[in-house]
């Protein structure tokens, strides 16, 4: 079975979702963050779906649950690369995507993650401005 | 309202929700829909494939090239013969589902094209046509 590979960098991952998401693909993937947080001890995941032509309600639910999941091992979400034109149709469809952050690039995503990181080591979470 | 082209795409897998989407995108670009059009119908397109296949046990979807007083545009038919949909202004709702969903996928789609109707008949399937204009 194909699957979305997950790659290790320091201390996040990286996921780029190319393929045209179906639901084995989908639950295979959540599988597979969960695992890799635990193992290597992620405290971020970056997912890229700037090759994503759309996003509609089931990869949106998709995106949602692995950023709950990451959540509760401690390891924080962020997916970068939209388009312009899919931000303005999940708008429409209605669909806020609870709980996941976005940024335009991978790097500003990794800059995120890294800083959020560093902030909630040295416990100055509460006072985090852009979150 | 004239039907200039038509095809058909069979809704029985999750793939097919795949080959749907790609018809749609096929027929919108070369109808010269703007980026945000295209990206409006195919994922619309795709809500309701899914629901064809999810809720209604797997139909098809008819799209079709149409024109009328000198507009063009896309209809896209979805078909199924599954339970039919009781209260179709409850489903309509943003967040209700009868399943795993976010009950986004009706509601959305309508939003998201220039016209909408559904047809429901319990037992006997579910007909939802959408039209979007270029
Ligand atoms: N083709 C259909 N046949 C039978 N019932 C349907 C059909 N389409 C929609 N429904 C009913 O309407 C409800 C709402 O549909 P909608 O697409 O808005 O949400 P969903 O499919 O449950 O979740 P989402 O689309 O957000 O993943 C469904 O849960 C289902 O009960
Ligand atoms: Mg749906």
């Amino acid at each position: 079975m194909d699957r979305i590979p997950v790659l290790r960098m320091g201390s996040l991952l990286l996921i780029t979702i190319q393929v045209d998401m179906h639901d084995k693909l989908a639950l295979q993937l959540q599988d597979d963050v969960t695992h890799r947080i635990t193992e290597y001890g992620s405290t971020g995941v970056l997912i890229d779906i700037s090759s994503l032509e759309i996003v509609d309600s089931f990869i949106g639910r998709m995106l949602a649950n692995v950023a709950a999941m990451s959540r509760v091992l401690g390891a924080e979400t962020v997916v970068v690369g939209m388009q312009p034109a899919v931000a303005i149709t999940l708008v429409e469809l209605g669909m806020s995507l609870p709980g996941v952050r976005t940024a335009l690039s991978v790097e500003a995503g990794m800059e995120l993650l890294l800083t959020a990181a560093a902030e909630t080591a040295y416990g100055f979470d509460d006072e985090r401005s852009q979150a | 309202m004239n039907v200039l082209k038509r095809d058909e795409q069979p809704l029985k897998s999750s793939s097919d929700v795949v080959a749907a989407r790609q018809k749609v995108r096929q027929w919108s670009t070369e109808l010269r829909f703007s980026l945000v059009d295209q990206t409006k119908l195919i994922t619309a397109a795709s809500e309701l494939a899914r629901n064809a296949l999810d809720h209604g046990k797997g139909g098809a979807m008819t799209i079709e090239l149409i024109s009328n007083h000198g507009k063009s545009g896309l209809r896209l038919i979805f078909e199924d013969q599954g339970p039919g949909i009781p209260d179709i202004e409850q489903a309509l709702k943003d967040g209700f589902t009868t399943g795993s969903g976010m009950g986004l996928g009706l509601g959305g789609s309508k939003r998201l094209v220039n016209e909408f109707s559904i047809e429901s008949e319990v037992g006997k399937g579910t007909k939802v046509t959408i039209i979007r204009w270029k």
